[in-house]
């Protein structure tokens, strides 16, 4: 339950912030025609990145590992997650699975 | 009923169903259940009066919250849709509802549907979720509001007149690039539900993904649905229903009939058509018959269902 009530909290945050630009490390990910461009990014330990639903459809941003889950985005709406680890971090859109991406984080 | 006379009555709601549009109506008949118009339904009773008792209307993707171009006003087309199901001449005794209840799974768009819903003369509805309603950080609206049914696991059962239903959730394991998922634990729950049953039970079987591969690339399908049908197989009169694809699409196998409903909120483009499966636009005019619900009827002999789709379109 804890680990739900943080998830919300991440969840809250990360849709209540204002949209990409206010980081200057900010990583831009467009949703776009039910696909994630580009789908797979390479950042920095510490830097965020900021998925931007461009779609009439929302989308949603999914960790397979579990680190992160957006609410759904609608049109023009975004999300961010800030990666403090290195590795790499499989994401899927859990509304239409097909669209999958990867950020590297080095 | 004669086997041809089963026929006509098959080749009639086929018919229907190239009219359809708004919502479906399912009559068992001839061991299938057979769509009819729900447009047809409300106003010319020769569609419907050889279909049987109505059993029950199955409403789906109704999408509150929705506010696009495609409809920016999908609380008055479900309110159509209320009013052409209030407006049967037989009220059905059920209400199913396929799932996408709301657009993005926010408690507001939940309390507006829920209010919209009370206004159905027939007070019974049973639900499952569809991936719209579980995008909520903590998946917790619709369960919520809808989860005492299932004990909060999203799958269930149920009998009404002689009909074994079993709603499903499909939502919730997705594959990372695959299709919807049904996991081990809930089709294991599907063996036992079914075990000891009579084979001549006329099974529903109702999730809101299709429970059979419409078109793999947009994920009109579930993975596992090959491993659900094993035990369905041996009943004489089984009627899949599902929605999420906002259009009827019709396959029938064996003794199991699939069937998908239109939306109330919004049409889809067909499989493969454009870009991906969001919102299609289309004239004005043409909405309404390109919304609406199933409705389905018993006829008692043999113990069968009938499918009629409606529309919200005035004829």
């Amino acid at each position: 339950m804890n680990k739900l009530y943080l998830l919300a909290m991440l969840w809250m945050v990360a849709l209540s912030a204002p949209a990409a630009g206010e980081t200057p490390d900010s990583n831009r990910i467009v949703v776009k025609d039910f696909m994630f461009a580009p789908n797979s990014l390479t950042i920095k330990a510490g830097s965020s990145v900021t998925w931007a639903n461009l779609d009439d459809e929302p989308h949603n941003v999914v960790s397979d590992a579990g680190l992160f889950r957006s609410g759904a985005m609608d049109t023009n709406e975004s999300f961010s997650f800030k990666f403090d680890k290195p590795g790499t971090y499989h994401f899927t859109c859990s509304i239409h699975p097909r669209m999958v991406g990867t950020i590297v984080v080095q | 009923m004669s086997h041809e006379k089963s026929l006509q009555s098959r080749r009639n709601a086929l018919k229907c169903l190239a009219y359809g549009g708004a919502g479906t109506l399912f009559a068992l008949s001839g061991g299938v259940f057979t769509p009819i118009d729900l447009a047809l339904a409300g106003t010319d009773k020769q569609g419907t009066a050889g279909l049987g008792k109505p059993l029950f209307v199955q409403i789906s993707d109704t999408h509150i919250g929705f506010n696009k171009d495609a409809n920016p006003d999908v609380n008055g087309t479900l309110t159509q849709t209320i009013d052409l199901v209030n407006g049967l001449p037989e009220q059905p005794a059920l209400i199913i509802h396929t799932g996408d209840i709301t657009h993005l799974s926010k408690p507001a768009e939940f309390d507006l549907a829920q209010q919209l819903f009370s206004t159905l003369r027939t007070a019974e509805m049973h639900t499952v979720p569809g991936e719209h309603d579980t995008t909520d950080a903590t998946v917790s609206e619709y369960f919520k509001r809808f989860g005492k049914a299932s004990d909060n696991n999203g799958y269930y059962s149920f009998d009404h007149a002689g009909v074994h239903f079993i709603g499903l959730i499909n939502v919730l394991q997705f594959k990372p690039g695959g299709l919807g998922t049904l996991g081990a634990e809930q089709l294991a729950w599907v063996n036992a539900d079914l075990k000891g049953r009579s084979s001549s039970t006329p099974l529903v079987i109702f999730a809101h993904m299709p429970l059979w591969t419409v078109y793999e690339p947009w994920g009109w399908g579930t993975g596992d649905a090959d491993q659900l049908m094993v035990p369905l197989r041996r009943f004489g009169s089984v009627t899949v229903l599902n929605g999420h694809i906002h259009q009827i699409v019709q396959k029938v196998e064996g003794n199991v009939t699939f069937h998908t409903a239109r939306s109330t909120a919004y049409p889809q483009p067909a499989a493969g058509v454009g870009t991906g499966p969001g919102p299609l636009k289309v004239p004005a005019e043409q909405l309404a018959q390109m919304l609406g619900v199933t409705r389905v009827s018993e006829v008692k002999h043999p113990h069968s269902l009938a499918l009629n789709d409606m529309t919200i379109a005035r004829t």
